[in-house]
Parts: C-alpha cells; sequence; structure tokens
C-alpha cells in the first residue's frame, strides 16, 4: 500500500515538474518556432502553432546582413576571456576570504556585492570617457575588462562559499606535508573545489555571453558581439518578430549546446564530490 | 611607474594603428529600417569608385541607435564617422557644434533638388547639417471597400469631422472591425507624434513664444477629447498599448477601417504577401478642421558627419553618394522603382516610371509638402519641428506627457485630469531647463 503511494506520488511530482520545465522552457520554444515563419504568420492572431508554412526565409537573410561567425567569435572571445581572467583573481580572493577570514571580511564580501547595485547606466559616461582616452572602445580587450569587473563580485560570492564547505583540516594537513602556498590552492583545493568552480564557470560565461548593456554600449562594428546582432533585428517600423526570432535563435544556440554538454560534466564532477 | 610607462606605451601604439587606418576606413552608424539595410547592399557601388574607403557597418535598432550614439557624440568618443539621425536631433546637434556643416557634398549634388519641407527641418543658419536619406509624413490610409459599405466617399483632404463620422459607421463590433486604428501607446515617438500633430490641425501648440506650456488652453482639451471619445466608439480594445506596428497588424488583418500613420506604411499595408487587405487600400491626406493646418506630422532619416571625426573628406564622400540622385536611380535599376528611398527629393516625384510604381507616391509628396517644420503650428511658436519640438528635454518631457495622454484613453484617468498632468509635469521639466522662471 505504502508503495503504490509513493509511486503515485512519484508521478505526481513527475508531471509537476515536466510542467514546471515546459512552462519555463517555452518561450524559447516559442522564438525558435516562429524563427520558421514568415512574417505575416508570426504577428497572426489567434497566433499559428505548428500549422503555417515553414520556411527559412528569416535565417537567409538574417544571414545575407549580418556577419554572425564574427559576432560569435567575439561573443565567445569575451566571455571566455573575461570567465577566465575572473577566475584568476577570484579564485585566490575567495580562498582567502574562506580560510583566513580577518575582522572586515563580511564587510568586504558585502561591499563587493554593493558595486552590483548601482544601475549600469549611472556610470556609463564616465567609462565611455575612460574607454574612450585609453583606446578601449570598440576592442575585445575593452569588454572583456569590463565584464570581468561586472561579474567578479558574483564569482567571489560563488566560489567563497563553495570553499567555505571544505574543511580547512585538509589544508592544514596538506602544509603539514610541507606544501607551499601555491600548491595548497592548485593541487589541494582546487581539485576538491571543481563541481563549485564549474558552475561558478558556467554560470559566469552565461552572463557574459548574455550581457547586453556594457557590450552594446561600449563596442561599434569590430569588437560587436551577439548582442548586438540581436539588436540589429528589432524595428519600431515593420514587421521583424521571425527575422528577430530567428537572429536569437542563432544567438542562444552555442550556449544552449554549450550549456547541455558542460551540464553532463557538471553532474559527473558533483558525483565525483559525493564519493570522495 | 614602470607599470604607466607600459600603458602610455600601449596606448600609443592603439592611436597610432588608428591613424594608419583613419584614411581608409569608415564606421557608419545606422537604423535597420528597410531602406537603410538595402544602403548596405548596394555599397560595392560606392566601393568601386573608392577603393580607397573602406566602408563599416553599425545597424541598430532606433531606440539602441540613439543611445548609443548621443553618448559616442556627447562624449566626442569618435567611433563613428557617419552617422544616421532624425529630424529632432539635427537642429539641437547643429546648435551644439556636434555636426559637420555639408556644404561640400559635390557640383552634381543639386541641393536645391531637395523637397523644401525637409530641408528646412535639417538646416540651422541656412546651412545643411545633414543630408536626407529619406523622408515621410502621415496620411490616413482606408478600407475602399468599407467605406463603399458605409455609403461613404472619401475626400483627397477630408476633415476630422468626417472621418470621425466615416469611423463611427464602419465600425462593426460583431465583424471584429473598428473603424479607426491610432496610435494609444506612450512615447514621445509613439503616441505624442500622432497627438502633437493632430493637436496642430486643431490650432493647439507645445509652447507659447515666451515658452510657457499650453495644456491648460481650450485647443488641446478640444483635440484630447475628440480623440479619447473617436477612441472610445470606434478604435480597437486596449488601443492604449498600440503602437506603430500593433495598428500596422490590425490593419494587415482587415480589423481596421482607417489608420492614419507615417507615409511608409503605405507599402507594408499594400503588400499582398503580408497584407489580407492589400488590393482595397485607398489613401487620402491627413485630416484638419478648415484652420489651416493639417494633421500630418514630417520625419526624415538623414546622414550626418560628427564634428569630432578625423575622415571628413571621405564621409562626404559617402553622404553624397547616399543620398544623391545617382543613387536614386541605382537602386531603381537593382530592385525597381517601388523600393527607391522616398520624400526628399523633387526629382523623384516628377519621375513617370516612380509614379508609376508608387501608386502612393502623390499623397507622399502632398502630405510632406504641406509639412513646415518652421511654422508647424496655427499660432505662433519658439521652436522647430511638426510632431515634435526639437528642444533636447523633449525626449523626458513628451514621454511624461504621453504616458497622461495613454491613461486618458485607457479610460484610467479624465481628460481634464491628464491635461492638468501634462501641464504641470511640462511646467516643472522647463523650470529645470530654465526656459521659464
Amino acid at each position: 500500500m505504502a508503495r503504490s503511494v509513493t509511486t503515485s506520488r512519484r508521478i505526481t511530482f513527475t508531471i509537476i515538474a515536466w510542467v514546471i520545465a515546459l512552462i519555463l522552457f517555452f518561450p524559447i520554444l516559442w522564438t525558435i518556432i516562429t524563427s520558421f515563419k514568415s512574417e505575416g504568420d508570426a504577428i497572426a492572431f489567434p497566433p499559428v502553432f505548428l500549422n503555417f508554412h515553414w520556411t527559412l526565409d528569416s535565417y537567409r537573410e538574417v544571414q545575407e546582413r549580418s556577419d554572425y561567425l564574427l559576432h560569435v567569435w567575439n561573443s565567445a572571445a569575451i566571455s571566455f576571456g573575461s570567465t577566465l581572467i575572473a577566475l584568476l583573481i577570484s579564485i585566490p580572493a575567495a580562498w582567502a576570504m574562506a580560510f583566513n577570514p580577518g575582522k572586515r571580511t563580511k564587510d568586504i564580501l558585502m561591499w563587493m556585492l554593493s558595486t552590483k547595485m548601482m544601475p549600469a547606466v549611472a556610470v556609463l559616461v564616465p567609462f565611455y570617457l575612460a574607454f574612450k582616452n585609453l583606446g578601449l572602445l570598440d576592442t575585445k580587450l575593452g569588454l572583456i575588462i569590463i565584464l570581468t569587473m561586472m561579474n567578479l563580485p558574483i564569482i567571489v560570492w560563488m566560489l567563497y562559499s563553495y570553499f567555505k564547505e571544505i574543511p580547512g583540516e585538509i589544508l592544514e594537513a596538506a602544509r603539514m606535508d610541507g606544501a607551499t602556498l601555491g600548491k595548497e590552492i592548485v593541487y589541494v583545493l582546487a581539485p576538491m573545489a571543481v563541481p563549485g568552480i564549474a558552475s561558478t564557470v558556467l554560470l559566469n560565461i552565461i552572463l557574459s555571453w548574455n550581457e547586453a548593456f556594457w557590450t552594446l554600449n561600449l563596442s561599434a562594428s569590430l569588437a560587436a558581439p551577439l548582442s548586438t546582432f540581436i539588436a540589429s533585428y528589432s524595428s519600431p517600423e515593420g514587421l521583424f518578430w521571425a527575422k528577430l526570432s530567428a537572429a536569437s535563435t542563432l544567438a542562444i544556440g552555442p550556449i544552449l549546446v554549450m550549456g547541455w554538454f558542460s551540464q553532463k560534466q557538471l553532474v559527473r564532477g558533483l558525483t565525483f564530490g559525493a564519493v570522495k | 611607474m614602470r607599470f604607466q610607462g607600459w600603458m602610455l606605451g600601449a596606448v600609443s601604439a592603439l592611436a597610432i594603428a588608428g591613424a594608419a587606418h583613419a584614411e581608409t576606413t569608415l564606421t557608419i552608424a545606422t537604423v535597420n529600417n528597410g531602406d537603410m539595410v538595402r544602403m548596405q547592399k548596394l555599397t560595392d557601388d560606392f566601393t568601386k569608385a573608392n577603393p580607397d574607403i573602406k566602408l563599416n557597418w553599425v545597424t541598430l535598432e532606433e531606440n539602441v541607435l540613439r543611445q548609443k550614439v548621443t553618448t559616442d557624440i556627447a562624449t566626442k568618443g569618435g567611433q563613428y564617422d557617419v552617422l544616421t539621425i532624425g529630424t529632432y536631433e539635427v537642429p539641437i546637434w547643429a546648435k551644439n557644434g556636434w555636426l559637420v556643416a555639408l556644404d561640400k557634398l559635390g557640383p552634381d549634388y543639386d541641393v536645391d533638388d531637395l523637397l523644401p519641407a525637409i530641408r528646412n527641418g535639417i538646416s540651422a543658419d541656412g546651412k545643411l547639417y545633414a543630408a536626407p536619406f529619406y523622408g515621410e509624413s502621415s496620411m490616413v490610409m482606408y478600407r475602399k471597400d468599407l467605406m463603399e459599405k458605409a455609403g461613404l466617399k472619401m475626400p483627397d483632404a477630408p476633415t476630422w469631422d468626417f472621418i470621425a463620422d466615416a469611423a463611427r459607421k464602419m465600425t462593426d463590433r460583431k465583424e471584429g472591425i473598428n473603424g479607426v486604428c491610432l496610435r494609444g501607446k506612450a512615447g514621445w515617438g509613439e503616441n505624442m507624434a500622432f497627438l502633437t500633430a493632430m493637436s496642430n490641425s486643431f490650432g493647439a501648440r507645445w509652447f507659447d513664444e515666451k515658452w510657457t506650456p499650453q495644456f491648460d488652453q481650450p485647443e488641446w482639451k478640444k483635440t484630447l477629447e475628440f480623440y479619447v471619445k473617436l477612441m472610445k466608439d470606434a478604435g480597437p480594445d486596449g488601443a492604449s498599448s498600440n503602437g506603430f506596428n500593433e495598428n500596422l497588424a490590425l490593419f494587415q488583418q482587415g480589423k481596421c477601417g482607417m489608420w492614419i500613420d507615417a507615409t511608409v506604411a503605405a507599402s507594408f499595408v499594400s503588400d499582398p504577401k503580408a497584407s489580407k487587405v492589400a488590393d482595397k487600400v485607398g489613401y487620402a491626406l491627413a485630416p484638419d478642421n478648415g484652420l489651416g493646418k493639417r494633421a500630418n506630422w514630417l520625419w526624415a532619416w538623414n546622414l550626418a558627419i560628427p564634428a569630432g571625426t578625423k575622415k571628413t573628406e571621405a564621409a562626404e564622400k559617402f553622404v553624397s553618394w547616399a543620398t544623391s540622385k545617382h543613387y536614386t536611380e541605382l537602386v531603381a535599376s537593382k530592385e525597381g522603382w517601388a523600393n527607391v528611398p522616398p520624400g526628399t527629393r523633387k526629382s523623384l516625384y516628377a519621375n513617370a516610371d516612380y509614379q508609376k510604381a508608387a501608386p502612393f507616391a502623390k499623397m507622399t509628396l502632398d502630405s510632406i509638402n504641406a509639412a513646415d517644420p518652421t511654422k508647424p503650428t496655427v499660432k505662433p511658436v519658439p521652436y522647430v519641428g511638426v510632431q515634435f519640438v526639437a528642444i533636447p528635454e523633449f525626449q523626458g518631457i513628451g514621454t511624461a506627457v504621453g504616458q497622461q495622454f495613454s491613461a486618458a484613453l485607457a479610460g484610467k484617468e479624465t481628460v481634464d485630469a491628464a491635461l492638468k498632468a501634462a501641464q504641470a509635469a511640462t511646467e516643472r521639466e522647463m523650470k529645470k531647463g530654465g526656459y521659464i522662471k
């Protein structure tokens, strides 16, 4: 009896999980479907779901009008570059805060987070001037720097909370065995924190990939990432839903695939951690 | 110290790299409207004639572009060599000294061929500060079949009374047909573009000669009452969230009897691939009230050269090419006369091929000619602009007032309350801006 209750419960939970997942995924699905419609079908009311004339016209036009590969390359360089630099800075920072906290560690953490509380547009002009004077406008290096700064607080916070879970005694043991500080971080701490670092990396890449304020405002043509690519397909005069959907689908494609693959890695990393 | 030296070296290396490029590469910022996208495709013609000039494009949606370009020009960032800007920006930016005066567009350019209404809007002190790429006004688009069914005939130049009467007669709620579709979505370029142009025909104005806001005057009350009542009787549900695209969709689906909006819409509603009513559309001038001003606006997208660029000469060559008669002919030969950018040159409207290919050509020209950005209203005003006021504060004020009027349309607020709030908001901003005490 008890067993059948669990089974029906399990089924109910499975259904609920599926419904929630579908609701979350629906906007993306709708975008993908719309990208195969003609502009007329895209605005049709009541909306058509699958029963329309499928066409690749929007993709063709997007390919003709924009240099998609350039934007993808820029997006990849910017998000991977900024993640790498941020990681190099934040692992030592999080290590220091987690294992050697000082009197003001909590305050420093809060202060770092507080930099995220100001609306970005408030500092647009100072940053624009600084970038102009340093010759960083419309360069990948400039965008990597700004995105590193943008995401550092989040990365430090995430790594800090992962590191806190690791017992300090293990590091102590390593030190007793004669490990230097560098060796301690690279050979003892990092391997144990792999799942945490991996999910931090993934999240940071996604955040950088989708960032659409600084990348739009500080780039022009040469360093323009996918956010600019998408922004060139909406229009206040004229129909654009299908084209915009095609551009969006192309823009989220790489990150979706990457997320899918690294998700498997992530799960594996997590289970390894559990066995240890 | 060493780090600083390194930075200095890096910066100067970048600067030198920039200078080496300077002679050849133009960065052009432009909106992504159909005509501009077409220009981008046709630039081989330009680069063939000017092999030493390379073009880089930044094509963006209007609002994103406006923000980027404004940031760049206000900080003298110098990222762009050619800008696409609207008639709203040109007079303001010219006054700030942000734009290069265009007096070297070449011997074949024929400045006098530009339509006077358009040219006036982008000149300051008799000098041209931008070259018009395409121009538009607004007009009435209507369903001939529904008009006939209602037993009426649309005159070429209707009055507001006729429009209101026809709208009520054409409305058929059971069939889902709304007599008239008008903009209601709040924004200085959305409902306020339409309502400001409409108010001109009711004798209203934004400011008197001393910059005092005029929303407490009877003309504005008449305008807004007329609009709200008409939309209640004959407009679509949820009109307060409808802008250009929403109304376009409604009209193309056959849900509107009339639609008063940008002349550029004519090519969309008459396109059989997108519009269910393509063969049933007629055109007329925007309505008036017999006061000498019609409810049509005037807008042009123009190419301008920022004062910060070091590549003025190459930029001038490009601007001249893109807005020339030669370019018109190039588009016609490659894509047909119907796709030529409209509304900037007299010669285009004298062209028989163009008249044949674009049935709405005459109405577009008449509409543009009926607007005068330097004398937009019945009573005198201190500003330039038909559906906007060309002062930097207008984007903010226009949108604030637009929100009040949109609320009045939605029935969340009375007309009187909306006007009172609009007057207060405008007075406050104008005091802040130092126009009034």
